[in-house]
C-alpha cells in the first residue's frame, strides 16, 4: 500500500472577529518548477541553495522597457547598471539586446571591456575613480560623469596633457520632494554648485560636456519625483545651450524604478501600489517634449535602470534545514541560506514558497538562514505551510544585487544557473570551494614555527 | 497527556475549548490524532498508527510528537 504523505501535526489558533479582509495569495501553493524545470531537479543536479535566471525574463523584460520609452521618445539608449547583476552572460544579454554598460568602479570598467563593450558606450559613474582609470576611460572615449571638484580637477590635468578630449558629463543631485534626498553624489542643482562645474568644464575647453546625469534614488515609487528631476535637468541643458553655447547631447536619468518586490516596513503594499515602467515613461518623455527644445535638437535619453529590468528573472532556491519553536511559542524554521547569500532580505519582505504539495494549512514563522548570528533572518514573519527538513523553497524576485552583493561569510557562495530560452539550464557560476576561498591568501612561515614549538 | 474532557473536535479538523471560548483548526494528520487521542488510546498506539499509514520515520514522528505536545499545552488543551 503506497503510504500517505506526511505532514507535521499542527493546530492554528482561529482569531474570529479579526478576519482578514485583504484577499492574498494562497501562501500554501506551491511552486514546484521555473519554467517547466522542476526545483527539485534542479537542486540536485546544481545543490542547494542555488540561484536560477531566466533568460526569457531578462529578455522579456528589457524589451518591455524599451517599448515603454521608444514608443514615447525618438532617442532613446539603455545602460545597464553592472551593479545590479554583473555575471558575464547577463551583461552580455543586455548587450546583445542593444544596452551599453554603465559601469562605477575600475573594476566593473574592466568586466565591460571584457565584455566586448565600445569604448564609447561604456557610462563611468562613481565617486572613487582612480587616476589611472580615468585615463583610461579618456583613451577609450567613454562617457565620464563628474562626481565632485576634486575629480573634475584631475580630469582637467589629465586632459591637458591628453591628445583625446575626454567626453564628460556632470552628475546632479537635487531635490525632488523624495526624502532622504541623495545629495552625496554628484554636485546640487538648488545650491548652483552643478552650474558652477559646468560652467568650469565649459571654460576650460579640454573636455567636451556633452551630458547631464542623475540618479535620483532607487526604489523610487513616486512617479513625480522623475518629473521634477527631469525639469531641471532640461533647464540645465537648455542653460548650457543658451548660455554657453554648449548644446547637451544627452540627459542620463539614472535608474532607480521600482521592482514589483516587496519593501520591507510598507505595511500592505500591493503590486498596485508600483507603478509601472510605463509610468515612469510617460512622465519622463513628456517633460521633455514639452519642455520646449527644438525638434531636431531633443536629446538623447539615457536610462541605466537596473532592479526593475531582472529582479523578476532571478529565483534562490534552498532547503529546510531544521525547525524549532522560539520562546514566545513561535515558529522558527532554518533555512540553509542565510543575509550573506541573500543580502536583499535586509530590504525586502521577498516572497517565499514552497516547492512541493503541501496541505492548505499554514502557520506563522520566522525564517532564518543558517549563519550563527542573530542579524541571520530571512523573513521576520510569514505564513508557510508546515515544513519539514529536507524540503525546498523558493525565494521570488532574487535577481537584482544579490548575485553581487552576496558575502562570503561563513559559508560558500552558492552556484548560478541560467534557463535560456531553449529550455536548457546552463551553469553560469560554479559553487565556491575551499580551494577558491584560499587561492588569495597568503600563509607566511610565522605560524608554523610556533606550531612546532608546541 | 490526556486531552481536557469538554473539548470538541470535529472530523474536519475544527476545534473547540468551551471553557475559553478559543477555537483552532487542525491539520488532517492532527485531526486524526485528536480523535485517537479523544477515544484514549495511547501514544505508542498513536505513533504505530501513523508510522504504518504515512511515509515518515520513527525519529522524525517522535520529534514532531514532542512539538505536538507543547502545542497542546500552549493551547491549554491537555489536562494537567
Ligand atoms: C548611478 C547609478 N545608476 C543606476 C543604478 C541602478 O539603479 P536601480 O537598480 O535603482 O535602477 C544605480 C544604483 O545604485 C546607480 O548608482
Amino acid at each position: 500500500m503506497q503510504k500517505l504523505k506526511y505532514e507535521r501535526p499542527y493546530i492554528k489558533k482561529l482569531n474570529t472577529g479579526m478576519l482578514n479582509k485583504f484577499a492574498s495569495a494562497n501562501p500554501a501553493q506551491a511552486f514546484d518548477a521555473i519554467e517547466g524545470i522542476p526545483v527539485k531537479k534542479l537542486i540536485e543536479q546544481y545543490g542547494s541553495p542555488l540561484f536560477v535566471l531566466s533568460e526569457k525574463r531578462i529578455r522579456h523584460n528589457y524589451r518591455a522597457a524599451l517599448r515603454a520609452f521608444n514608443t514615447r521618445y525618438p532617442k532613446v539608449q539603455f545602460a545597464w547598471s553592472y551593479k545590479t547583476n554583473y555575471l558575464s552572460t547577463v551583461c552580455q544579454i543586455f548587450h546583445e539586446e542593444g544596452s551599453w554598460a554603465e559601469v562605477v568602479s575600475g573594476f566593473e570598467y574592466q568586466k565591460a571591456v571584457k565584455n566586448g563593450v565600445n569604448g564609447s558606450h561604456i557610462i563611468f559613474n562613481g565617486p572613487g575613480k582612480k587616476r589611472e582609470e580615468l585615463l583610461a576611460a579618456i583613451e577609450n572615449n567613454s562617457l565620464i560623469h563628474i562626481d565632485h571638484f576634486d575629480e573634475l580637477y584631475m580630469l582637467m590635468e589629465l586632459a591637458a596633457s591628453s591628445s583625446t578630449k575626454p567626453r564628460v558629463a556632470v552628475r546632479v543631485n537635487m531635490d525632488t520632494g523624495l526624502y532622504p534626498q541623495w545629495d552625496r553624489f554628484g554636485f546640487n542643482y538648488e545650491n548652483g554648485e552643478a552650474w558652477n562645474a559646468i560652467s568650469k568644464i565649459v571654460q576650460n575647453n579640454k573636455m567636451q560636456l556633452i551630458g547631464l546625469h542623475c540618479h535620483i534614488g532607487t526604489y523610487i515609487l513616486d512617479v513625480a519625483a522623475y518629473t521634477k528631476a527631469t525639469t531641471k535637468m532640461c533647464g540645465l541643458a537648455m542653460r548650457c545651450a543658451k548660455d554657453l553655447n554648449n548644446p547637451i547631447e544627452y540627459l542620463d536619468m539614472g535608474g532607480g524604478f521600482p521592482s514589483n518586490n516587496v519593501l520591507k516596513g510598507v505595511h500592505l503594499q500591493s503590486a498596485d501600489s508600483i507603478p509601472s515602467v510605463d509610468d515612469f515613461a510617460e512622465a519622463i518623455t513628456t517633460t521633455i517634449l514639452n519642455f520646449g527644445f527644438e525638434k531636431d535638437k531633443l536629446p538623447l535619453l539615457i536610462l541605466e535602470t537596473g532592479r526593475a529590468l531582472i529582479d523578476d528573472a532571478g529565483y534562490l532556491l534552498g532547503t529546510v534545514i531544521a525547525n524549532k519553536r522560539l520562546a514566545n511559542g513561535r515558529r522558527g524554521t532554518v533555512l540553509d541560506f542565510g543575509v550573506n547569500t541573500l543580502f536583499t532580505s535586509f530590504w525586502y519582505d521577498h516572497q517565499i514558497t514552497p516547492a512541493q504539495g503541501t496541505s492548505t494549512h499554514t502557520e506563522p514563522m520566522t525564517l532564518y538562514g543558517p549563519l550563527c548570528m542573530n542579524i541571520d533572518v530571512i523573513r521576520e514573519n510569514i505564513n508557510l505551510p508546515v515544513l519539514d527538513p529536507g524540503d525546498h523553497v523558493v525565494v521570488h524576485k532574487a535577481g537584482a544585487y544579490n548575485m553581487t552583493q552576496w558575502m562570503q561569510f561563513i559559508t560558500y557562495r552558492p552556484a548560478i544557473v541560467m534557463i535560456a530560452e531553449s529550455g536548457e539550464t546552463h551553469l553560469l557560476r560554479k559553487a565556491e570551494t575551499l580551494d577558491y576561498v584560499d587561492e588569495m591568501e597568503q600563509t607566511p612561515e610565522l605560524t608554523k614555527s610556533k606550531a612546532v614549538e608546541k | 497527556m490526556k486531552l481536557k474532557k469538554n473539548i470538541a473536535t470535529s472530523e474536519s479538523g475544527f476545534i473547540f475549548n468551551p471553557s475559553t471560548g478559543d477555537s483552532f483548526s487542525a491539520n488532517g494528520i492532527a485531526a486524526g490524532i485528536l480523535a485517537e487521542m479523544k477515544s484514549d488510546k495511547t501514544e505508542q498506539e498513536i505513533k504505530t498508527g501513523i508510522l504504518a499509514r504515512y511515509d515518515v520515520r520513527p525519529e522524525q514522528l517522535d520529534r514532531d510528537w514532542d512539538d505536538w505536545m507543547v502545542q497542546l499545552k500552549e493551547a491549554n488543551l491537555l489536562d494537567n
